[in-house]
């Protein structure tokens, strides 16, 4: 049913954090390999190896500049997958039902044999989380690896999104925002946890950690005291081969 | 957005076609017999042609039936419902006036209510996304529906309610265009709210997420060059609504007559085809790729 639950029991997402996030997209890749190899279609390349590779995926990572009034500029690395938003604009525009949001845990999911790949939940996305995969021609979306955080065949530890377990920063966290006391719920109190285009009114569950504030650097240049002239005056053996060499003709230009 | 041949088509002729039924099913003309045979035929080829055409875009197209079960969310799911059941009612009406040359006037009434139904409900697919600012507007709907009503009024032969339908139409669509160009700054979505980064500073797009395109880039962010635009848009409204207009006003000639509606047919498509190559989608700004700052 493509009609929104009013609440779900629980608020499964991620947080993402921006100040720890080291732009190498390891998530991508692991969030690529998980997705192909398990739950639903694989996750196709088309002309992977030719002139023009385009390929599916499930999460993509960003980089922005970002320039402040004062201070220098700062790059700013954006991974980005479904939000797994409570007022999910791409669930009610579904004609087939295919798109549904689960009302257990709010993870927002395609039924891929019941979609017929009209494209029209990829349009109301705001975020650009939804992929029409090129070889199965049915829409691809994170699952938020629900084959994974609910699967008791693998160890505990792996019992979290391929994309949080491989993150070598620790920039992602998966946990239960209906939860206050859960560590998404306290990392965005604690860190000022965004909403990305609030404006849109879908009320994303995935929060975004903004980067920490810099320091300000004391001098214009850092390297200054290292590269002050040792003496204004030589003396000694420098002080006679300076003086030698200005009396030469010619010398004191 | 990306124009997709499929859903040009689909909405340009379906629109005419429903266009042409909302007429018949008002008595206009107020033929029987063989002659409404012809016009019905004409405006179902229309109709379901536009309407076949659509289901080429579809990645599944033999899943389509499935497309009826979400009617109480999915203005899509309604749009092929209103069409299935106003074609279907029609066709009843139609048999009426060709085989027993006897006009069931409220079957007629009803079906043209919902012809104006069906092109309204294709509308709100495009009007309901918050996604695409341009689309996201109340003139989206009396666009399309007074294209459908004029070009359905030129097809079915009254000059008397196409020529004001084909001026206003004409009028709706700068008005579109002019109020349609402001929409996505006026929105109030930016890089800056995209990423939420506005905080700190400027926001650039450094670096996009890959070398190459995706999906989404091929799907929704597609660019019009200016001088391209104005030249499209000239096409649309001189040979969609300024051409028909004159060639109605001299007097009548069968030939004349197909050459308004050829010309009104040519306008409508360059017409749909800016409705989609024009419109911005809000992913684009996650892309470095809209203006708006
Ligand atoms: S991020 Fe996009 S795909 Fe995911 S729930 Fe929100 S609107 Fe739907
Ligand atoms: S592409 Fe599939 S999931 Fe998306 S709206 Fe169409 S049928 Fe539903
Ligand atoms: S939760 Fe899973 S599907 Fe979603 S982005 Fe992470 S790895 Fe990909």
């Amino acid at each position: 049913m493509t009609a929104l639950p009013k609440t779900t029991d629980r608020k499964l997402g991620l947080v993402i954090d921006l100040d720890t996030c080291v732009g190498c997209h390891a998530c991508v890749v692991s969030c690529k390999g998980w997705n192909t190899e398990n739950y639903g279609a694989p996750l196709a390349d088309i002309d992977a190896y030719g002139a023009d590779p385009v390929g599916t995926f499930l999460n993509r990572v960003h980089s922005y500049e970002v320039t402040p009034v004062e201070g220098p500029a700062q790059t700013i690395h954006f991974p980005k997958s479904c939000l797994h938003c409570e007022d999910a604009p791409c669930v009610t525009v579904c004609p087939t039902g295919a798109s549904y949001k689960r009302s257990e845990d709010g993870i927002v999911l395609v039924n891929e044999s019941a979609c017929i790949g009209c494209g029209l939940c990829a349009w109301a996305c705001p975020y650009g989380a939804r992929e029409m995969d090129g070889a199965a021609k049915v829409m691809k979306k994170c699952t938020l690896c629900i084959d994974r955080i609910y699967n008791e065949n693998l160890p505990e530890i792996d019992r979290t999104p391929a994309c949080v377990r491989t993150c070598p920063s620790g920039a992602r966290h998966f946990g239960d925002f209906a939860d206050p006391e859960s560590n998404v719920s306290v990392l965005t109190r604690e860190r000022g946890g965004m909403d990305l285009m609030p404006e849109q009114g879908t009320k994303p569950t995935n929060k975004y950690l903004p980067p920490r504030n810099k320091d300000a650097l004391r001098s214009a240049d850092p390297a200054a005291p290292v590269l002050r002239p040792v003496t204004d005056e030589p003396r000694g053996f420098l002080g006679w081969l300076d003086r030698a060499l200005s009396a030469m003709p010619g010398g004191n230009d | 957005m990306h124009p997709a041949p499929s859903v040009i088509i689909f909405t340009t002729l379906s629109g005419l076609g429903f266009g042409l039924i909302f007429w018949m099913g008002l008595g206009y003309p107020g033929v029987t017999g063989l002659t409404a045979f012809i016009f019905f035929t004409l405006a179902y080829l229309l109709a379901v042609g536009g309407l076949i055409a659509s289901t080429f875009h579809l990645g599944h197209p033999e899943r389509a039936l499935k497309a009826f079960t979400q009617w109480r969310t999915s203005w899509l799911s309604r749009e092929g419902w209103l069409s299935v059941i106003t074609l279907i009612l029609m066709a009843v009406y139609g048999a009426g006036l060709v085989f027993l040359a006897t006009r069931w006037n409220w079957l007629g009434y009803i079906g043209a209510a919902l012809s104006l139904a069906t092109v309204y409900a294709t509308s709100m697919i495009y009007c309901q996304l918050k996604t695409v600012p341009r689309w996201n507007h109340w003139s989206t709907p009396l666009m399309f529906l007074t294209f459908s009503v004029a070009g359905g009024a030129l097809l079915a032969g009254q000059p008397r309610f196409a020529l004001p339908l084909l001026a206003m139409a004409g009028l709706v669509q700068v008005y579109v265009w002019i109020d349609g160009d402001g929409r996505l700054n006026r929105s109030g979505h930016t890089i800056a709210t995209a990423t939420g980064l506005g905080r700190i500073g400027k926001v650039r797009a450094f670096e996009p997420p890959h070398t190459g395109t995706n999906y989404l880039m091929k799907e929704m962010v597609h660019v019009v060059g200016r001088r391209h635009a104005s030249r499209l848009r000239a096409i649309a409204l001189l040979a969609g609504f300024g051409a028909p207009i004159v060639l109605l006003t001299l007097p009548f000639g069968h030939i004349w007559a197909a050459v308004a509606i050829l010309s009104h047919l040519i306008g409508v498509f360059a017409s749909r085809w800016l409705f989609f190559a024009e419109a911005e989608h809000v992913v684009g700004l996650y892309y470095g790729k809209r203006r708006a700052a």
